[in-house]
């Protein structure tokens, strides 16, 4: 029987051949915390009598969900884990740089074949690069912070595989949200999400990124895209690394399998309050929308933002709600800058923020009030998620949320 | 200019694995998500006490002040789906509670109950439990009695519970200066 991708990364790791259903204390190649789950991993790391880190230089730190501190509370957790970076020798990247998963990707810190985990649940993003990423909690962190190791069940995989080229205004959001609506908010619980296939080499790292970010809103414990040239290609000059295979067996057991025309998609939305819960924009187009927040980990990036800009062209954003766009990173707010869309999203209406996790996480600003609607291009519409639990909001991609915030009721990019 | 954390020690935990625990049941559905347990806008709060305050405001407002010591939630399946953030056990230990008895839980959330030392149960019948209902415990024995009627829980795995009966991760990993990895294991 041959071995998936995910028993390969754990064999790599490990020495030695692993098998899904093993349980394995593996070394971790990297470790990510940030500003609101990293104070309590630091706290967990001393009460463990933690004293070093395990490796300094494996571990990222930087702040994303309360930046600029929000709060006093905010500032002084900024305050200790600048100083726990300093004690310990971490590089801490503060929050200049944006969105956590966005930096860790572009700082090619999650590399093919690498075990990293992050003390955030979207830390599943970086399967995009051909890592084993999962997010764990805060105790989780503590160990892993001192011992450099944790315990994992090697997951089985379930395999998507998606052929066919999107139709116009259709991309990866949709297809990751149909996705998301089949398999269910807790279809794939303890498993990993194996995407392969034409369409997902086709859409480049942006897309892949935006697939294996929402891996966790199956319940899975890690995406992964199959490196390939497009993935060395995006860590040239981020990691000096020289290129090799990683791929599952073709007899590699599947513990589902299952295939995607990209071709047949409309564009996709998640109403309220399950992610699972996925429509065609048709079902709720007309729906009255007070915010629309185009940004965070899933869909802040320079093609996300680009899909705005070609949506809007030189027209203005509705003058009837709030549009709030922020690029996931400082890296891509400048490509955005460079290429005119910035100044082009500011001159249609919209409020465009620095680098951040912005409404996503309804703790710092934008949050919504009660009854009050948003479309979000993020990840979670969860009861209370972004503000007042009697808001409502609807996931979409890029392209149907600057249709939306063009009109100010939910609309298909395809009919504006 | 060194200031004070915002951080502090953690009370000493309390086994989850020994006695009888009777309590009232608060009764959830599927989904429960770790924003409903506890909303993004209070995770700067880290003390269990001061997080209980806050727990299910908005979705369930009378738990925060009405969970006693003992009480258990009951849920159905997917329990704690969403962030990884642990202030959601840690905010439903605050309010007394020890052990949650769902029919399947989110896996992050299931890894930060036991590490902060509660225990998760799976109980493939828990939809016939309902809300208000005394439910009473044996934490060794695993057996759980709601109004008269015995449900069979699923066990837990043998190193979670050791974790468990250690008081949490933490307590587990304070007396282990180095751990064996699978790699390590084999040089």
């Amino acid at each position: 029987m041959g071995a998936t991708i995910v028993e390969k990364v754990f064999s790599r790791g490990c020495r030695r051949e692993v098998a899904a259903g093993e349980v394995v204390m593996a070394p971790v190649d990297a470790a990510m915390i940030h500003d609101i789950t990293g104070p309590l991993a630091i706290q967990k790391f001393r009460e463990m009598g933690g004293k070093r880190v395990f490796d300094p230089g494996k571990v990222i730190m930087l702040f994303d969900h309360q930046v600029p501190a929000d709060s006093i509370p905010a500032a002084q957790n900024h305050i200790f884990m600048r100083m726990f970076a300093e004690e310990q020798g971490i590089r801490n990247l503060d929050l200049n740089e944006g969105v956590c998963h966005q930096v860790v990707e572009e700082r090619g810190l999650a590399a093919p074949g690498e075990i990293v985990v992050g003390a955030d649940s979207h830390t599943c993003m970086y399967g995009a690069t051909g890592a084993f990423a999962t997010g764990i909690g805060s105790t989780d962190m503590g160990f892993v912070l001192k011992f450099g190791a944790l315990y994992f069940r090697v997951p089985e995989t379930i395999r998507v595989e998606v052929n066919g080229s999107f139709p116009d205004r259709v991309g990866p959001k949709d297809l990751i949200l149909s996705i998301a609506g089949d398999i269910g908010a807790d279809g794939a619980t303890y498993e990993a999400i194996e995407f392969t296939g034409g369409t997902m080499v086709g859409m480049g790292m942006a897309g892949r990124m935006t697939c294996c970010n929402m891996a966790v809103e199956m319940g899975a414990k890690a995406g992964i895209v199959p490196p390939d040239t497009i993935t060395w290609e995006y860590l040239k000059g981020r990691r000096n690394l020289d290129p090799f295979d990683l791929a599952a067996d073709p007899d590699a057991a599947y513990l589902e399998e299952r295939s995607y025309d990209a071709s047949d998609l409309a564009p996709q939305v998640a109403v309220p309050h399950n992610v699972d819960h996925v429509v065609d924009v048709g079902e709720v187009a007309g729906t009255h929308v007070d915010q629309v927040f185009i940004g965070s980990c899933t869909n802040g990036r320079f093609e996300d933002l680009k899909e705005v800009a070609d949506v809007l062209g030189k027209r203005k954003f509705s003058e009837g709600l709030r549009v709030i766009i922020i690029p996931a990173s400082r890296a891509e707010y400048l490509k955005a800058l460079r290429a005119g869309y910035i100044e082009r999203f500011v001159e249609a209406g919209a409020l465009v923020e620095a680098p951040c996790c912005g409404p996503c996480m309804g703790g710092a600003f934008g949050l919504l009030g009660p009854g009050e609607v948003s479309l979000s291009t993020s990840n979670r519409n969860f009861k209370g998620r972004q503000g007042s639990a009697d808001a409502k909001v609807y996931l979409a991609s890029p392209a149907t949320a600057a249709a939306t915030a063009m009109t100010g009721e939910i609309t298909d990019p395809r009919e504006v | 200019m060194a200031r004070k954390p915002r951080v502090r020690a953690g009370r000493k935990v309390e086994q989850a694995t020994r006695g009888v625990l009777t309590g009232q049941v608060w009764r959830f559905g599927d989904d429960v998500d770790t924003d409903a347990i506890i909303p993004g806008r209070f995770l700067t709060l880290y003390d269990p006490r001061e997080l209980a305050k806050h727990a299910f405001e908005g979705t369930r407002d009378d738990f925060a002040g009405g969970a006693k010591e003992g009480d258990l939630i009951v849920a159905g399946r997917n329990f704690g789906c969403g962030s990884s953030r642990e202030h959601a056990p840690l905010a439903l230990k605050g309010a007394g509670i020890r052990v949650i008895v769902a029919e399947s839980f989110a896996r992050i959330f299931y890894r930060n109950a036991v590490n902060s030392g509660m225990l998760p149960l799976v109980c493939t019948a828990a939809r016939e439990i309902r809300d208000g209902q005394t439910a009473e415990l044996d934490l060794e024995g695993r057996i759980l009695t709601v109004d008269g009627k015995r449900y069979d829980l699923e066990p837990v795995p043998a190193f979670l519970r050791e974790i468990v009966d250690a008081g949490g991760l933490v307590e587990y990993a304070r007396g282990l200066s180095e751990v064996t990895t699978c790699r390590d294991a084999m040089m």
